[in-house]
């Protein structure tokens, strides 16, 4: 199967500055993919270039089997974009401003559906100058929705909401997905990553420095950790032979007659994977 | 076509939302013409062939309230849109930017007309103004106010943030139309303020429909106004089709 985006080799400078040194991943039709990394990584830059808003100097991007730089008008409209920083028309209300966007698609989604996906029902009449954050950064994720797209471009979508906003959030590009449709999402809170995102890639500097599932980082990291008490004090070993060390332990404290306390063997978590992928000494 | 009319009547209901901007491009000149009607209204103004002054003032006040609506209300709203990003936004969906575009501007000119329509009632009203050609006067107000909107769009390539630009659009607006005799007749400036008014394009746009208004003119009747202000027109056209930029500053 062709992947709905594919990216190669994806260079982008600003100026002197280089802020994508060859970039690669790809989405396969109907995942939700996670792209993590740092401020300053390059996130919205690569999600600007496959949205087609920047020009990349080098390498190679297809989405939808099109080159962004060069889309047309029905490319845009299987595509649904949420920017880093909302922008709503502080004018209109809910239900005007989305049913000014449904306007420009051929197959747009009920509006009423759209404010029940993004729960803005109570404020479906409110200007959008009268929504707090949050709603409109939810009203701001109904706009991209509206058009009913294939492929949707998240940059950050959830931040500012609530919790149950969130999970809220989470069902509807969960139920895009059962729908076939495929999200590209970026996003700095790992459990969002870790309920959602069936494939992941974390950007570095520039530069992907780990992809594949949320379990195959996290098994992937050479590293266990075992941990107990001894005399009240908690031990930490970190092993990448922890059959080996867990048995000397143990044999150790049986010859001694010890129990070892709250002893814990276990693979790091997503947020300690991420921390040392990204803040590492790069080699 | 459907996009083009959809978007019309999207861009109608926003312009008629934003207060601000009604108050500053429609109100205020229909205020400023009663003020300065009932101010100097029902004098004789010697230098200009003895015309009343308020005959004079409304043709004035018509150039005014074209650059203020074309001009001045468009690239603020423009500049505010485009960089709180609605603009990049809008970019993202299937709408063509031309209708975006047409759209806004015909918004512009039929806030124009209307406001030009008022302001025509008022002067009769009030004043006892007399407004000759109305066909012609129609076309002079049509192609002064379009030419205004292409500067406009122009001048927002040129205004980096939203705080900056009613500043920038007020500092030229403004003297330009104090130099252009909107407000008083300006037999009495200093040659060289005259020589820069000579060389805009609001002086061309009052003077032509003052001498449809009032003199009994065509627009026919005097191509060579109608030349440089479509010349001005032109100009920021070229500027806007180039320069337009639909995304904010900072990318
Ligand atoms: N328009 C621009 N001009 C110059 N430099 C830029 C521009 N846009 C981004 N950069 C730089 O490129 C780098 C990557 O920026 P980008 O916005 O892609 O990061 P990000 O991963 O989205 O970060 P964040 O998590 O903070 O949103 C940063 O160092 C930034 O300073
Ligand atoms: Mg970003």
């Amino acid at each position: 199967m062709t992947p709905v985006v594919s990216v190669h080799g994806v260079t982008k400078s600003y100026g002197e500055f280089e802020a994508l040194k060859g970039v690669e991943f790809e989405l396969r039709a109907g995942e939700v993919f996670g792209l993590l990394g740092p401020n300053g990584a390059g996130k919205t830059t690569t999600i600007e270039i496959l949205e087609g808003y920047r020009r990349r100097d080098g390498g190679e991007v297809q989405v939808l089997g099109v080159d962004p730089a060069d889309a047309g008008l029905d490319w845009r409209a299987r595509i649904g974009v949420v920017l880093q920083s909302s922008a709503v028309y502080e004018n209109l209300t809910v239900a005007e401003q989305l049913a000014q966007f449904a306007g420009y698609y051929e197959r747009p989604r009920p509006v009423d559906e759209v404010i029940g996906l993004i729960g803005l029902e109570e404020k479906r009449d409110a200007r959008a100058r009268r929504l707090s954050g949050g709603q409109r950064r939810r009203l701001d994720l109904g706009l991209a929705l509206v058009g009913d797209p294939e492929l949707i471009f998240l940059d950050e979508p959830t931040t500012g909401f609530d919790p149950g906003a969130r999970r809220r959030a989470w069902e509807t590009i969960r139920s895009l997905s059962a729908l076939g449709k495929t999200t590209l999402l970026t996003t700095h809170y790992l459990d969002e990553v870790e309920q959602l995102a069936d494939r992941v890639a974390v950007l570095r500097e520039g530069r992907v420095v780990a992809s594949g599932t949320v379990q195959e980082l996290v098994g992937g990291a050479p590293t266990t950790e075992i941990r107990y008490r001894r005399n009240g004090e908690v031990v930490v070993v970190e092993t990448e032979e922890p059959t080996r060390v867990l048995h000397e332990l143990t044999a150790a404290a049986i010859r001694r007659g010890e129990e070892l306390d709250g002893l814990e063997v276990r693979k790091p978590s997503l947020e300690e994977v991420y921390l040392s992928l990204t803040q590492a000494e790069p080699e | 076509m459907r996009l083009f009319r959809h978007e019309l009547r999207s861009q109608l209901r926003l312009y008629s939302r934003s207060r601000e901007l009604a108050f500053f491009t429609f109100a205020l000149p229909l205020i400023m013409f009663f003020l300065l009607g009932s101010v100097y209204g029902n004098d004789r103004i010697k230098s200009e062939q003895n015309v009343r002054a308020a005959d004079y003032l409304l043709a004035g006040m018509l150039g005014y309230g074209a650059i203020a609506t074309g001009f001045a209300g468009l690239s603020i709203m423009l500049v505010i849109r485009r960089e709180s990003g609605i603009l990049k936004r809008v970019r993202a969906t299937p709408l063509p930017a031309w209708a975006y575009v047409v759209a806004l501007l015909c918004t512009t000119l039929i806030a124009f007309a209307l406001e030009a329509i008022c302001m025509v009632a008022l002067g009769r009203l009030y004043f006892h103004t007399h407004t000759h050609n109305l066909f012609s006067l129609g076309l002079a107000l049509l192609l002064g106010a379009a030419a205004f909107t292409a500067l406009g769009l122009a001048l927002t390539s040129l205004i980096r943030s939203a705080e900056g630009s009613s500043a920038v659009v007020n500092a030229i607006y403004l003297p330009v139309s104090f130099l252009s005799g909107a407000f008083f007749s300006p037999h009495s400036f200093p040659a060289a303020l005259k020589a820069i008014a000579n060389a805009l394009p609001l002086v061309y746009v009052i003077r032509l429909v003052r001498d449809i208004a009032l003199h009994n003119q065509q627009i026919w009747d005097r191509p060579g106004d109608v030349a440089v202000i479509a010349a001005w027109g032109l100009a920021g056209a070229i500027v806007a089709a180039r320069r337009f930029r639909w995304e904010p500053q900072e990318g």
